[in-house]
């Protein structure tokens, strides 16, 4: 069995945005890189489930970018990934583009399990997981809090507004991953000295035509100061008449 | 002339949820602006209150009925939402930005061939080309994008856009499309409600609590004040990871992005993540002793006091109010 696990290379969260030159992405200048939160939710679950079937299967890590995503790879295959396949593309692709990349590559190395985190937290479209699997005829359990794989069922816990459902399905299988669903483990020193030894593959991403195109980016509106209007629950009779009368929300 | 506007709507437990009316009020003024017509579509076991549809100005609405259908399936769901959207020529496909809209989305987009946009704010028509503006970076920033496609599937951030009812449409036609054997391949077994009254991604109001409070211990104090204004609990990402609340509390860029008319931060700091998941309330309050915290930056009132003090209070002043 081979298990795929989708990597994306984003912003730190800690991040603060300005837009770049081009008008139309962000200014990628003094910013931290990282493995997108989310992935490595996914990536823990590949390997746990490595784990439970005694190491047979081999963990793949599969990234679509330029060469800088090879610094999140090297920290990923550190945690624990056995290989990993660069696939690159330096021009920006849309969500269905990544995912086209991603899934002729798992085509072609015939995963049967495919973990990605959610979402990636820089464009947040929580789409690329479920457009892969639909490109290969997948089955699909998004925003999973919790797995269970026997055999090739799937039982499934994702988060909904409200509570959890209980999605049951079989393999072939695409899980997006949300926090929750483990406890990601550190890189061991041992296993930073071995990611170093590791090749990752590069090939060029399949090619794709966007199907959307990003024509600006710009900041959101600058919220009005706001004011303290005390600092003692002798404010909070205030608090409530300004609720009520000029924000009229309660 | 453009083709037809489509907008699934999302029923959970036999009940159209509101954001699919918002969905829908988009879908109407979509078509206007297009000068073309608009239907709306669900997939279901029974549901209630269908027929609310015609008052959000559709005049048809497609009911794919099986008893299978009474839990959601993605595979069933969104073969039979795309052999419709197939059959009646759709051009625009609308979802509300849900838990159920986010899974389905992509899966239309794939089998219609078409360009998918998600969770936008606004958006505008443009020499007749269609731009929405959607967050990205948890909200740090906006992007206006266009479609490239044919068909094009969209989501709608929910308690974004008001539902706006328009005079009733007679006669309402509901069409009841029986679905024999639905594709369920995955498929939903059963729910299970999680113990909060309401869920953070839904509310108008929430009250969150940050590392100020101290301890979990500490926390029906948000509770109580929530209970008060009929408001769902949120939480920091300090308090999630050190335990003392659920993740699906958690608000903020790796937790939920949230839009509620009032948002009421109780003890949080206001880490940039933070703020970049609450940001777009409509009104903000925040408590919290630090009068130079970036919570009050974004906020629109503050009080800059103790919240083992003023919380209690401001539950006290809204009950009081309610009664």
């Amino acid at each position: 069995m081979k298990i795929a696990v989708c990597v994306s290379h984003v912003p730190d969260t800690a991040t603060r945005v300005k837009i770049g030159s081009d008008q139309k992405s962000i200014d990628s200048n003094g910013v931290t890189y990282v493995l997108n939160p989310y992935d490595e939710f996914a990536l823990e679950e590949a390997l746990k489930l490595k784990e439970k079937n005694e190491g047979t299967p081999e963990v793949i890590l599969l990234s679509v970018g330029g060469d800088a995503n090879k610094e999140t790879i090297r920290k990923a295959l550190a945690m624990g990934a056995d290989s990993a396949v660069l696939l690159k593309d330096d021009n920006p692709r849309d969500s269905a583009g990544i995912a086209k990349a991603l899934s002729e590559e798992i085509k072609s190395l015939g995963c049967e399990v495919v973990f990605f985190g959610k979402q990636s937290v820089d464009y947040d479209n929580s789409i690329t997981g479920q457009l892969t699997a639909e490109m290969l005829g997948y089955n699909c359990v998004s925003v999973v809090v919790s797995l269970n794989i026997d055999g090739n069922k799937v039982t499934a816990e994702t988060e909904i507004e409200g509570g959890r459902e209980v999605v049951e399905t079989v393999f072939p299988v695409v899980i997006t991953a949300q926090k929750g669903l483990n406890e990601p483990r550190y890189a061991s020193l041992k296993g930073i000295m071995a990611a170093k030894k590791k090749t990752i593959e590069e090939k060029p991403a399949a090619s794709y035509d966007n199907l959307t195109e990003v024509s600006s980016m710009l900041m959101p509106p600058p919220k009005q100061p706001g004011r303290i209007i005390g600092t003692d629950s002798s404010a909070v009779p205030e608090l409530v008449r300004l609720l009520r009368e000029e924000a009229k929300v309660i | 002339m453009a083709n037809k506007v489509l907008v699934v709507l999302e029923q959970r437990e036999k009940l159209v949820k509101k954001a699919g009316f918002e969905a829908l009020t988009v879908g109407v003024e979509l078509a206007k602006q297009f000068n073309t017509e608009v239907e709306a579509i669900i997939a279901g076991g029974e549901i209630a209150n269908l027929a609310d549809a015609a008052r959000y100005g559709v005049s048809k609405t497609t009911h794919l009925k099986s008893i299978e259908f009474e839990n959601y399936s993605s595979s069933g769901y969104s073969d039979s939402i795309s052999d419709y959207a197939k059959e009646i020529n759709a051009e625009f496909i609308i979802l509300p930005n849900t838990a159920m809209g986010k899974d389905i989305a992509p899966r239309l987009a794939i089998k219609l061939n078409a360009g998918c946009i998600m969770d936008s704010i606004a958006y505008e028509v443009k020499d007749g080309e269609l731009f929405l503006t959607r967050p990205v970076y948890a909200g740090k920033a906006l992007i206006n994008v266009k479609f490239k496609s044919q068909v094009k599937v969209f989501t709608i951030r929910p308690n974004v856009f008001k539902a706006v009812q328009s005079d009733p449409i007679s006669p309402v036609d509901i069409s009841v499309k029986e679905v024999a054997s639905p594709n369920l391949k995955a498929r939903v077994t059963s729910f299970k409600k999680s113990e909060g009254k309401l869920d953070v991604a839904e509310a108008d109001i929430i009250v969150s609590g940050g590392r100020g409070l101290k301890g979990p211990e500490n926390f029906h104090l948000i509770e109580e004040l929530a209970d008060s204004l009929g408001a769902a609990v949120g939480a920091s990402r300090a308090v999630v990871d050190a335990g003392w609340r659920p993740h699906r509390e958690q608000v903020g860029q790796t937790g939920k992005t949230v839009s509620p008319s009032l948002y009421i931060a109780c003890g949080i700091s206001g880490a940039i993540q933070h703020l970049a998941g609450m940001s777009t309330s409509k009104f903000i309050v925040a408590i919290n002793k630090d009068k130079d915290a970036p919570i009050f930056n974004a906020a629109d009132y503050g009080i800059a006091g103790d919240v083992f003090e003023i919380v209690p209070k401001l539950t006290e002043e809204i009950k009081k109010l309610k009664s």
